[in-house]
């Protein structure tokens, strides 16, 4: 049981529960959608990206479980305003924290609010869940616009 | 006939199975996974050790004894489960490596051989995916057309379409005998007298059939019926294709190799008789000698005695489940084998697949192979709590009890 208190933190529980930035950004200039075949999760997320490569704005939707809706949710709070390339850095540094060995203290200094994943390097199941956001919103980035407008 | 007063010792049948003693996260292992696969009891274990240990060595080559010993024990495995299935004829029974294969076979061989362009072969909307994408795959080999009865929101073949969609066009009509997903039991006899009436040839995927009820393949009257050994606590790796005599030996053979040959030379090879051609390669000796054992175990507690059992736990879980409140059951057939796929209104399945984990209660999450009843339901994956013979009416409590949990964690 606090193998599962780790993993269904209250913050998580509450942003699975209200969602934040949920829903379609009108004036999104790249998106992109993400699917994780093996459990039916899928999100589409959204991105306006100024002209000097910063996340003005980001709203993601879709349907998931607990961790990946809640992923998806604290995700978007932490990129937004951020730098492309600080968004790369913070990539691997979520992946790390969700990933990392079971014995070793998870560092998540830098991740803020989102160090509550680091209970899902208990559940390696679980790690589809918790980095199908970060994935779309990988993708998303590497649009550029014009592909973007096309779909 | 069934016998409705046969009886199953369950708590006998629990110590066959040595998992059963083991701990899931430190909690009593409580096992609803069987219908993606079967734990395996002693005897089959035993099987497939002694004939390792003692028994093992090529068939259908050597001349020496140990040899000769390994391919009767072997045929003998063929004859078990043509016994089983009713079949008249052990050599209407080929191995494969599962219930996949034996549909890819049948598409690769009697499929490509037979359909022209314009062909119709026909679904259900309840198929498993190994019995929806061998066909696509068929048609777009072909230019064959695939056709799809659809399904009631009770999870029922709806039978007026089905037969609408029967027509001199149709060629092949293959459909699940058991849903995986939502235990709905289809009416095979009936089924396949109304293909029949067409000039169809009928294929029936009995993968979730043959552990839960008696199957005579005779009676049903089907041209093909499949199913896989470790779902029916055999291992994994072996398959099973009963085809009837006269269609296999029209067939083309599938792949080529040893074993199949007849003869050989460089300007032509003649192939072995049914079943062999069907049968390249070193097969899965241990493997096919294990779901004989099977067969025998299965056997010996009787199908009857399986079915009322796993009748029991189907109400009582149903009866229980259906009164968890956010819980809706999907799949509600009248006739139904003991799957029970359900959705919560305040938690995702893979969320309560996790918790409930963490209970010791092993049950599936996702869409089960089958995306498009999924679809249907408008549910992106379901719950499935499967039961079958060491299964009790204590595990249903425990899973019921596992669910507050999740509740109580979620709300």
């Amino acid at each position: 049981m606090q193998e599962l208190r780790e993993l269904y933190q209250t913050v998580i529980l509450d942003h699975n529960k209200a969602p934040r930035n949920f829903g379609p950004l009108e004036d999104a200039n790249r998106e992109a959608d993400g699917h994780n075949p093996l459990c039916g999760d899928r999100l589409t997320v959204y991105l306006r990206v100024d002209d000097e490569d910063r996340i003005a704005d980001v709203r993601f939707e879709g349907a998931g479980c607990a961790i990946s809706t809640a992923s998806a949710s604290l995700m978007t709070e932490h990129v937004k305003g951020q730098r492309l390339e600080e968004v790369a850095v913070d990539f691997d540094r979520f992946h790390e924290l969700v990933t990392g060995p079971v014995n070793e203290a998870p560092n998540a200094e830098e991740l803020g609010k989102l160090a509550v994943f680091a209970g899902v390097r208990e559940f390696p199941m679980r790690v589809k869940c918790a980095t199908l956001s970060w994935h779309t919103l990988q993708a998303a980035i590497g649009q550029t616009p014009e592909t973007a407008k096309t779909e | 006939m069934s016998d409705a007063t046969a009886r199953l010792d369950v708590e006998r049948v629990r110590k066959d199975f040595p998992v059963l003693a083991t701990k899931a996260n430190g909690k009593d292992l409580v096992f609803l996974d069987s219908a993606a696969s079967a734990q395996k009891p002693n005897a089959v274990i035993d099987a497939i050790a002694e004939h390792q240990r003692t028994g093992y060595a090529n068939i259908h080559r050597g001349v020496y004894q140990l040899s000769q010993r390994s391919t009767e024990a072997f045929e003998d495995a063929r004859a078990k489960t043509a016994r089983f299935l009713s079949a008249a004829d052990p050599r209407e029974i080929v191995f494969t490596r599962n219930a996949t294969e034996a549909i890819n076979l049948v598409a690769q061989t009697w499929g490509r051989s037979q359909l022209q362009p314009g062909d119709e072969i026909l679904i259900t909307e309840m198929e498993h995916h190994a019995n929806i994408v061998p066909w696509q795959m068929l048609c777009e080999a072909t230019g064959a057309v695939l056709r799809v009865a659809p399904i009631d929101d009770e999870g029922v073949l709806r039978s007026d379409a089905f037969g609408e969609l029967l027509s001199s066009r149709t060629r092949l009509v293959a459909f699940t005998h058991v849903s995986n997903a939502l235990g709905t039991i289809n009416p095979a006899r009936e089924l396949t007298a109304q293909a029949h009436a067409h000039g169809a040839v009928v294929l029936i995927d009995g993968a979730q059939a043959v552990p839960h009820m008696a199957v005579d393949v005779c009676e049903i009257g089907c041209d093909f019926y499949v199913f896989t050994g470790h779902k029916l606590f055999g291992p994994s790796g072996v398959g099973v294709l009963y085809g009837k005599l006269a269609l296999l030996e029209a067939m083309p053979p599938y792949q080529g190799g040893g074993d199949m040959i007849e003869t050989v030379t460089f300007e032509k090879t003649t192939y072995a008789p049914v079943p062999h051609k069907f049968e390249a390669g070193t097969p899965d000796i241990s493997g096919v000698i294990g779901l004989g054992a099977a067969i025998d175990y299965v056997t010996a507690l009787g199908l009857d005695a399986i079915a009322n059992h796993e009748r029991e736990l189907l109400e009582y879980a149903t009866k229980r489940l259906a009164a968890v409140p956010g819980l809706t059951i999907i799949g509600k057939a009248t006739h139904k084998a003991a799957v029970v796929s359900f959705v919560l209104d305040f938690a995702h399945p893979h969320d309560i697949g996790t918790i409930l984990d963490q209970e010791g209660i092993a049950l599936r999450t996702g869409h089960h192979c089958a995306q498009p009843i999924m679809e249907h339901f408008k549910v992106p994956a379901t719950a499935r709590a499967s039961f079958s013979i060491y299964n009790t009416f204590e595990d249903v409590d425990r899973l019921v009890e596992a669910i507050e949990g999740v509740r109580e964690l979620f709300t």
